[in-house]
């Protein structure tokens, strides 16, 4: 031991000057990171309230419409003869206004009046039906009456007829069911998204079916029994590059492989959901190799060590802990999947379809799409039926990631 | 390094000749891709006696350990070469069904590693998915007994369902011993069971260690000089990879061959 170099330095002085203004500067750049993070989480939450507010203030009003009375005399003749478009021409043209003021799909509710009570026929009465579009926009305010006629996208006859119907109380307000159980129309009166919804809910089905098991059972073998070696490696790149491929590439090589090629239908809830199945798919892959990945060998050692064998371990141990994230990253997967419309719109799926999917071969429209072909619809009237739409994906997309959480709770809980 | 003869590398049999050996490992090596982490191990063990395994940090214990249930299998890169056996059967081949050897050769971990489900399904897998229990009340009296033997039974007989990860570092320590003996195996390994442990629970399973005696084949690997003293009948000391020594507990305490045995056992290096 050389002498010359002293083993202990000269005790800190923790009160001198330089030490204070450190710290005080380690303060002050701590209060600055606090402030700056409190930044960001406000102007998240204020793009978030901006975004709501004006969707539900547009769509607000697309879960109403406006009904216009009617009197019909439902004379057997045009009954008999199933002829209620030409009995609701009738009725309506003996309204006290001038001009078309019901929806063109007005009859519908006059054949479902007679078919739910037969004895009608014979009879004269007043019928609450739908008006048409612009008298329904008017009702609700949606018009700049003080512009000129020209520019404010309203006829002069029909703000006459308008007023005409509310001084006769013939006008009035409801729930729109037709929003919540139509399908999509022509007349935005009568549009309403539970094709749409059912469309969405074959493709997601068909996407799930295909996509959780073959994801999950990839991630299991590429984590636990393949090789390390240069084709895994190749095939983690590929499916980490397929993750962050756009999504409109899916789309054409669903069109390529599921339309050209295989000859499956177009439109179709199957070949949709097939091609969000390939798009989701990497997804789960990642999701599901890092939850397998995470789960503590030791738990895997334990189970080898009593004589498991690989599968029993895998089965039995390693996948009921890993299920949680597994099942998040599936449910944003699927999350994904339900608001994807592009590689949709490539195979066909744009198509207007007037009635629900009657299976998974038979053309459908999926929400996210309905909502893209509406909000281009040159009728005003679909302005609030695009919001409302929204609403309605947001609200399924926000059920969704709920069930993520507590399904993720459950089996927390459980493991 | 190698230019040392070990007095060990004959079969022990030279301590007791009449004793039947449990597993007999001759000529082991063990490689971790290019790196050599045993070599030319030879050591017989009986259930006669429970027999330590010393020496410094990293010389190897826990690896020549893997090799006698076949762990060594899971570790990518990992290589043995030797020859194993048990009661006179070869397990290193690889036609062998390691799911059969591993219910008669089990492991204790150093870390305790419960499984994150009830206390009751820690012990009743093993035998669960080896068929040794005919019916429920048959798999009960098993969880029941291997708890009892595990000294653990008192202490956790009213909440048999309460998830294993919810036992104190002691109590899942000897829920892991109770896991390994549930399926009645033939050998217990133990690498560190006493590490994480406190003075309390180490006694207790020190005890426990001797209770298991003449029934299992027992193996331990421990840093703990006294510990291998109290436990143990037989100690192996390693030292790089090599084994040095084997001998009676009390000769290699006592009076050891090899200087190398004396001087890690009186703390002079390691
Ligand atoms: N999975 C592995 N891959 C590569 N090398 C390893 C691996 N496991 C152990 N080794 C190496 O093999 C040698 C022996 O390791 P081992 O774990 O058997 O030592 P040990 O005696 O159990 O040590 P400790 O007392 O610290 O547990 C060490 O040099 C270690 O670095
Ligand atoms: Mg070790």
């Amino acid at each position: 031991m050389s002498p010359a170099r002293p083993l202990l330095r000269e005790p800190t002085d923790w009160s001198a000057a330089a030490l204070r203004v450190r710290l005080a500067r380690r303060h002050r750049s701590e209060r600055l990171f606090r402030l700056a993070g409190l930044g960001a989480l406000l102007l998240a939450g204020l793009f978030l309230a901006f975004l709501l507010f004006t969707i539900i203030r547009d769509g607000a009003s697309g879960f109403r419409h406006s009904e216009v009375a009617v009197t019909v005399t439902f004379d057997p003749q045009s009954v008999r003869s199933g002829d209620y478009v030409g009995l609701m021409q009738r009725s309506a043209r003996a309204l006290p206004v001038a001009g078309d003021v019901v929806s063109e799909g007005a009859w519908v509710a006059l054949r479902e009046a007679v078919a739910a009570d037969p004895a009608l026929v014979g009879q004269t009465r007043t019928m609450w039906v739908p008006a048409r579009s612009s008298i329904d926009l008017l009702a609700k305010g949606k018009f700049d009456l003080a512009q000129p006629a020209l520019s404010r996208g309203v006829s002069d006859a029909d703000v006459a007829a308008w007023r005409a119907l509310a001084a006769a109380g013939r006008l009035r307000q409801g729930f729109n069911l037709d929003f919540l159980t139509g399908s999509a129309s022509t007349s935005p009166e009568l549009a309403g998204i539970w094709g749409a919804a059912l469309g969405s809910l074959l493709t997601l089905a068909i996407t799930i079916a295909i996509a959780f098991p073959v994801g999950v059972f990839a991630a299991i073998y590429l984590q636990e029994f393949a090789p390390r070696n240069r084709w895994t490696d190749l095939i983690e790149v590929s499916i980490n590059n397929l993750a962050a491929v756009p999504s409109i590439i899916f789309g054409l090589l669903g069109l390529a492989v599921f339309l050209n090629f295989a000859g499956l239908p177009r439109s179709a809830p199957l070949v949709g959901g097939l091609t969000l199945a390939l798009m989701t798919l990497p997804v789960i892959v990642i999701a599901a190799r890092a939850a397998i990945g995470a789960v503590s060998p030791g738990v895997r050692d334990a189970a080898l060590a009593v004589g498991a064998s690989r599968l029993q371990t895998v089965f039995d141990h390693v996948l009921p802990q890993a299920l949680p994230g597994i099942l998040t990253g599936t449910i944003i997967g699927m999350a994904r999947a339900l608001g994807e419309t592009a590689p949709l719109l490539l195979i066909g799926m744009r198509a207007f379809v007037a009635d629900v999917p009657h299976g998974l071969a038979a053309p459908a429209t999926v929400l996210p799409v309905q909502i893209f072909l509406w909000s281009d619809d040159a009728q005003r009237g679909f302005i609030e039926k695009t919001s409302a739409a929204i609403i309605v994906l947001l609200l399924v997309l926000v059920l969704l990631n709920s069930l993520a959480i507590v399904l993720r709770n459950h089996f927390e809980r459980r493991a | 390094m190698n230019a040392i003869n070990f007095p060990a590398n004959q079969p022990p049999d030279r301590i007791s000749a009449s004793i039947v050996p449990k597993m007999t490992a001759r000529n082991i090596d063990v490689f971790y891709g290019a790196k050599q982490a045993i070599r030319n191990v030879s050591i017989d063990f009986s259930r006669e006696h429970v027999t330590a395994f010393i020496g410094p940090s990293g010389c190897g214990k826990s690896t020549i350990l893997r090799c006698f249930n076949r762990m060594n299998d899971t570790i990518e890169g990992a290589r043995v070469t030797g020859e194993i056996r048990l009661d006179g059967v070869d397990i290193t081949s690889p036609a062998l069904d390691v799911v059969q050897l591993r219910a008669r050769v089990g492991m204790v971990f150093q870390k305790p590693n419960p499984f994150p489900k009830s206390i009751y399904e820690n012990i009743a897998y093993g035998p669960r998915i080896h068929g040794l229990a005919a019916s429920r009340a048959d798999l009960d009296g098993v969880v029941e007994s291997a708890l009892r033997r595990a000294g653990l039974w008192d202490e956790v007989k009213d909440r048999l369902k309460d998830s294993g990860t919810t036992l104190s570092g002691g109590q899942q320590q000897r829920l892991c011993i109770a896991r390994a003996i549930a399926v009645d195996p033939e050998v217990i390994l133990m690498d560190e069971p006493c590490s994480a442990l406190d003075p309390v629970a180490t006694a207790k399973i020190e005890e426990l260690i001797d209770d298991l005696r003449g029934r299992y084949a027992i193996v331990i690997v421990t840093h703990n000089m006294q510990q291998a003293a109290r436990v143990s009948q037989r100690t192996a000391f390693f030292h790089n990879g090599a084994m040095v020594e084997y001998g009676e507990t009390s000769m290699i305490f006592t009076n050891p061959v090899q200087a190398r045995t004396k001087d890690y056992i009186t703390g002079r290096y390691g």
